[in-house]
């Protein structure tokens, strides 16, 4: 191909299907070196299953997959030396102390003992736990945890880290600092590939990403490109009395979205959604209407917004 | 199938590296058990067999006894090796989807599992070796060759509970495997008495047990009455049993790891 670069990963109508469960149902995807890249769904939308096909794990059931410019079914080993995989479960062995679970998983790439020691002590000092490294695994918080399996993955100085649901069952505290850590990865140059059911975290890591809804790929963009191209500039949130039998308050703002100055009406359970260019001024004329919300808020679009566009569902319910 | 490589060594030594964590209470059951076994079974019981018509060939029961117990030792230490550690390597810890996450393929995982098992086998068959020696159990230096034939019978269990262990998704059926099979197994496949002395369907039951082969050999080297036919019949049976253990637990850890 005369000099030029191979994506890291390329997929076309990549298919996965366990028994007559269709998991993965032909996805296109290609991951640039250097970047960061999310797959962006709900539970149970392929993200994962996905993931392991990338990591040479799972052989695919149809379409093409080069990863590094690799065959899975062929060169799955190889591959898998330049991976670093951070699996949505902690799989640490807890029977090791946080250091010995690094030493002994540097082994399995070949590396020299004496190489791997040290990169065990840059690696712990990087996820900011070299005062833990004696300590075994099995007590340490989910944080920390999670921190010793991105250090583990680090151990081999991958190409590509994979990281499926990173910070999922962390608190906030635990998410701000492990995203910081990845910013820093991302800033060295490693690719960063996530899955991600939160739609901060893909604004946050992401420099490029696909919404994955039922197997399929719904869209592809930057945070800030599919937020353009799916949803309008601010969102108006409006919050109701519970009216039983009566007309839906949504009817009540047909004219609204007739006159222009409501792109579109999401009805939730718990409040109704209004895209719009401008929110305050949408909200001067709900009020003209004389509908009167028990409460309202201005905000910017998010992706959240734009997977509701997509699929009619909201990501974490 | 793939021939595992040198990732199996690497499983080997992370399962050593944990084992150092716990050798020290590990090491003491290996020794306290003969300690406890040879005392009650071996003197007390032994002076009553002794003053009776004894056990055939016209040795003591203690030197009877003694190699038979340790390879019996050795099947209740493979067989717990590969039941919960292996279960829980595959659905609690995830650890065997770690390891397969580097260049390791589930062939080594198994060889590195195996090698393990090998190692803990040994080295309790080695410890008990040593309190046998010093109850004044062994009738003659070549009760050493019970360690190899503790090995080989360790893998003959290990392979096939290995197997079961890779198609399970709970754990009660290792119960079921104690109570059914290995206990009786303990019980009735030569180790205490000569099997010559069951009902006739009970004795080819024995037969059938790879420990009943793995007993009658170590007595026999330790006694010095083995003949090579008998001996070769042992050796192949328990490689039959390593051997398809083996494969089956190839298959399954390969359908249960890559999909």
């Amino acid at each position: 191909m005369g000099g030029m670069v191979e994506s890291l990963v390329r997929a076309r109508g990549l298919v996965k299907r366990f028994g007559s469960y269709t998991a993965v149902d032909g996805i296109d995807v290609d991951i640039e070196p250097g970047e960061s890249f999310g797959f962006l769904g709900p539970n149970g939308a392929g993200k994962s299953t996905t993931m392991r096909m990338v990591g040479a794990v799972s052989p695919p059931t149809a379409g093409e997959l080069r990863i590094l410019g690799m065959d899975p079914a062929v060169d799955g080993p190889a591959i898998r030396a330049r991976l670093g995989v951070v699996p949505q479960t902690d799989n640490l062995d807890l029977e090791l102390t946080v250091e010995e679970n690094l030493l002994v998983y540097g082994r399995y790439f070949g590396l020299p003992r004496a190489t791997v020691r040290e990169r065990t002590a840059e690696l712990l000092d990087f996820v900011q736990l070299t005062d833990r490294a004696k300590d075994r695994v099995e007590p340490l918080s989910g944080g920390m945890k999670r921190r010793v399996t991105i250090a583990r993955a680090l151990v081999n100085e991958p190409d590509v880290v994979l990281l499926d649901e990173p910070t999922t069952g962390l608190d906030p505290q635990a998410r701000h600092v492990l995203w910081e850590r990845l910013y820093r990865l991302k800033q060295r140059g490693v690719t960063l590939v996530l899955t991600t059911h939160y739609m901060d975290e893909a604004e946050q890591l992401c420099d490029r990403l696909v919404v994955m809804d039922r197997g399929r790929i719904a869209a592809e963009g930057s945070p800030a490109g599919l937020i353009a191209a799916w949803s309008t500039r601010e969102v108006l949130e409006l919050r109701f009395p519970v009216t039983e039998g009566g007309p839906s308050h949504a009817a009540a703002l047909a004219p609204l979205a007739a006159r222009g100055a409501v792109e579109r009406v999401e009805e939730l359970p718990d409040r109704l959604l209004l895209y719009t260019a401008d929110g305050d001024a949408a909200l001067s004329e709900v009020l003209a209407l004389g509908l009167r919300p028990l409460s309202s808020l201005v905000r910017r679009s998010s992706l959240e917004d734009v997977f509701l566009r997509l699929t009619g569902r909201t990501l974490v319910d | 199938m793939a021939l595992p490589g040198p990732a199996a060594t690497s499983f080997f030594v992370q399962r050593l590296t944990a084992h150092r964590h716990f050798w020290r209470s590990s090491a003491l059951g290996s020794v306290l058990e003969p300690v406890l076994f040879l005392a009650a079974m071996g003197l007390t019981l032994g002076t009553l067999v002794d003053r009776g018509p004894g056990v055939p060939g016209g040795v003591g029961y203690l030197a009877f006894l003694a190699p038979g117990l340790l390879v019996a030792a050795a099947m209740q230490t493979a067989t717990g090796e590969s039941s919960y550690p292996v279960l829980g390597a595959l659905k609690w810890d995830r650890l065997y989807e770690a390891v397969l996450a580097t260049p390791a393929r589930p062939a080594d995982v198994l060889a590195g599992h195996l090698l393990y098992v090998a190692f803990r086998v040994t080295t309790s068959a080695a410890a008990f070796l040593v309190v046998l020696v010093l109850f004044g159990a062994a009738a003659s230096p070549l009760v050493v060759l019970a360690l190899p034939v503790a090995l080989l019978t360790g893998l003959a269990f290990a392979a096939p509970v290995t197997a079961m262990a890779a198609r399970l998704e709970e754990d009660a059926a290792f119960a079921a495997l104690q109570r059914f099979l290995i206990v009786p197994m303990f019980l009735f496949s030569g180790t205490f008495f000569p099997v010559a002395q069951l009902p006739v369907a009970l004795e080819w039951f024995a037969y059938a047990t790879p420990l009943w082969h793995g007993v009658a050999l170590a007595r026999d080297l330790a006694l010095e009455t083995a003949e090579a036919g008998s001996a070769l019949l042992h050796v192949g049976y328990l490689l039959l049993w390593t051997a398809a253990g083996t494969w089956l637990a190839a298959r399954a850890l390969q359908r249960r790891l890559v999909r």
